[in-house]
């Protein structure tokens, strides 16, 4: 099964309420998947700084090394949030690369979850109360955001196994299905240079998004090329840095319910998700159609 | 009449209680409120109650009914009136994917559109769509009577046995062994039947009637590209 929600707002007014209604909607479909949970959320952004979202299963003993492992590579740490087993690392933008490279040199336990000017990343083995508890989901804000609750099929119960999955900067993707063909295109992205960090088929979608946008496609046309090429059953929800996606496969047997009023376009597996929402009861809901491309960007 | 909420009553009992009236009961209207999108809402109703829930109900909502006329006021869900065996079920809004699948009997009406499979395997149920149907509706559909006030998606009536499907829109495609055949009085009749019990607005005339070419009924090798 598993369950998907997605909260795209166009009223700024209610960004303070982001991790709250996105919380809610996740936790409202705890029962459809209660393996690990995950939500990508997109905050603020400093100019010139990129954020690092990483895990470790030893946050006491890894943490602390954090800015000290940066500072010796010459990469001046703006922030350091340490939020459980998750920290979330500002540095300079343009050393994004290099920051990855030191980190995983000196402490291979550290999990990177995502990275981008905007997005944040937490995601746990567990319920979905407890993950976004822990995490204190509700007190973020944000633009935009996205979630998952897993019910494990294509690869082990694991933190780095849970959605969302992200493979680009600021781009995350959550999944409900499975797919066939996983195996074939993770070795065409390899081929091309990129790297996979499990042998699960969510991974392999978002990396291939990546690499679709990499090409200079958008959102929209990076999706409308995933409908070609990846098969097997998928509802995908999809965050960019501005953006917010939409995409089931042509049998779209795993359930959908979408809402758009004035204030916001959201997602929810099951209507369930979306009943808490402001002015639900006049909002246009509608299940998205099979093979049809939904894309909203800033 | 009994209202019951969903807010403060647990489905389960909502569900016993619709199940254990005793045969002759005066208590036969019952009011469902805040629905909020519950799964399986008045299934398995085995006796002539009406129900209105007001709100969109989760999935298998009136699954199984007998006898029971149950409206939902909103829109539902997956496998709405899965399993029908007699009764009404009235849609005000839309219905998710495979509406009244394996039906037996009665008569679902959903007034906005279906989504995909909307009747698939169905066995004696009449459905009635006042917009559109998703694709592979009616796969397998073996008996009763699929009417479309709007247009119908890919696949329509794929491997179908004997259920008439009648359209009156578009239709995408048909699916294997399902052709279209000519209106003859007798069909005339019967859609109209079905539009005024459903009461839908439409005039028989304007509908093309679909059903199956029997060519699938028995394994045939010649065939074997369209199993």
């Amino acid at each position: 099964m598993c369950g998907i929600v997605g909260l795209f707002l166009k009223d700024k007014s209610l960004e303070p309420e982001l991790g709250t209604l996105l919380s809610d909607m996740l936790v409202t479909l705890t029962d459809r998947g209660p393996d690990s949970a995950g939500i990508a959320i997109y905050g603020s952004a400093d100019r010139g700084l990129a954020k690092l979202t990483v895990q470790s299963a030893a946050p006491q003993r890894d943490f602390p090394k954090i800015k000290e492992t940066l500072s010796a590579a010459g990469i001046p740490v703006a922030s350091l949030h340490l939020k459980d087993t998750h920290a979330v690392v500002a540095i300079a933008a343009d050393k994004l690369d290099a920051a990855r490279a030191a980190l995983s040199a000196a402490l291979p336990e550290l999990r990177v979850m995502g990275a981008g000017e905007a997005m944040e990343i937490y995601k746990e083995t567990g319920l979905p109360k407890d993950v976004v508890s822990r995490f204190s989901i509700r007190k973020m804000s944000g633009t935009h955001g996205i979630g998952h609750t897993r019910m494990a099929t294509e690869s082990a119960v694991t933190t780095l196994g849970a959605h969302p999955f992200s493979t680009g900067s600021d781009q995350c993707l959550v999944h409900n299905g499975s797919l066939s063909n996983h195996n074939n295109i993770r070795r065409e992205l390899k081929r091309l240079g990129m790297s996979f960090e499990t042998e699960n088929d969510t991974e392999v979608a978002a990396a291939y998004l990546t690499a679709e946008m990499a090409k200079g496609k958008n959102l929209g046309q990076a999706l409308t090329s995933a409908l070609d090429d990846l098969d097997g059953f998928f509802t995908f929800v999809v965050g960019t840095r501005n953006g917010f996606g939409v995409l089931r496969d042509p049998i779209a047997c795993k359930p959908a319910v979408m809402a758009e009023t004035d204030r916001y376009v959201a997602f929810g597996s099951e209507y369930r998700a979306l009943v808490n929402l402001p002015g639900i009861a006049n909002a246009r809901v509608w299940e998205p159609e099979p093979s049809t491309v939904y894309f909203w960007e800033h | 009449m009994p209202v019951i909420n969903l807010l403060e009553t647990p489905l389960r009992e909502l569900n016993a209680k619709l199940h254990n009236l005793p045969q002759g009961s005066n208590e036969t209207a019952f009011e469902v409120v805040n629905p909020r999108g519950s799964h399986a809402v008045a299934v398995g109703v085995d006796a002539p109650l009406t129900i209105d829930v007001r709100g969109s109900v989760g999935y298998y909502c009136a699954g199984m009914n007998d006898g029971g006329t149950i409206t939902v006021h909103g829109s539902a869900g997956p496998g709405v009136a899965e399993n029908m065996m007699s009764g009404t079920v009235v849609i005000e809004g839309d219905a998710s994917q495979y509406a009244g699948a394996t039906g037996r009997g009665g008569l679902l009406v959903i007034k906005g559109n279906a989504a995909s499979r909307c009747g698939i395997s169905m066995k004696g149920i009449d459905i009635v769509v006042g917009g559109n149907i998703g694709h592979m509706s009616a796969f397998m559909g073996q008996s009763g009577n699929l009417v479309v006030l709007g247009d119908a998606g890919d696949a329509l009536g794929d491997s179908l046995y004997e259920a008439r499907l009648f359209v009156r829109g578009s239709v995408k495609s048909l699916g294997s062994d399902c052709i279209e055949k000519e209106m003859r009085p007798e069909h005339l009749g019967l859609l109209r039947g079905l539009l005024d019990k459903a009461g839908m607005d439409a005039r028989p005339e304007e509908f093309k009637r679909y059903g199956s070419a029997r060519k699938l009924y028995n394994f045939n090798i010649d065939n074997a590209e369209a199993y």
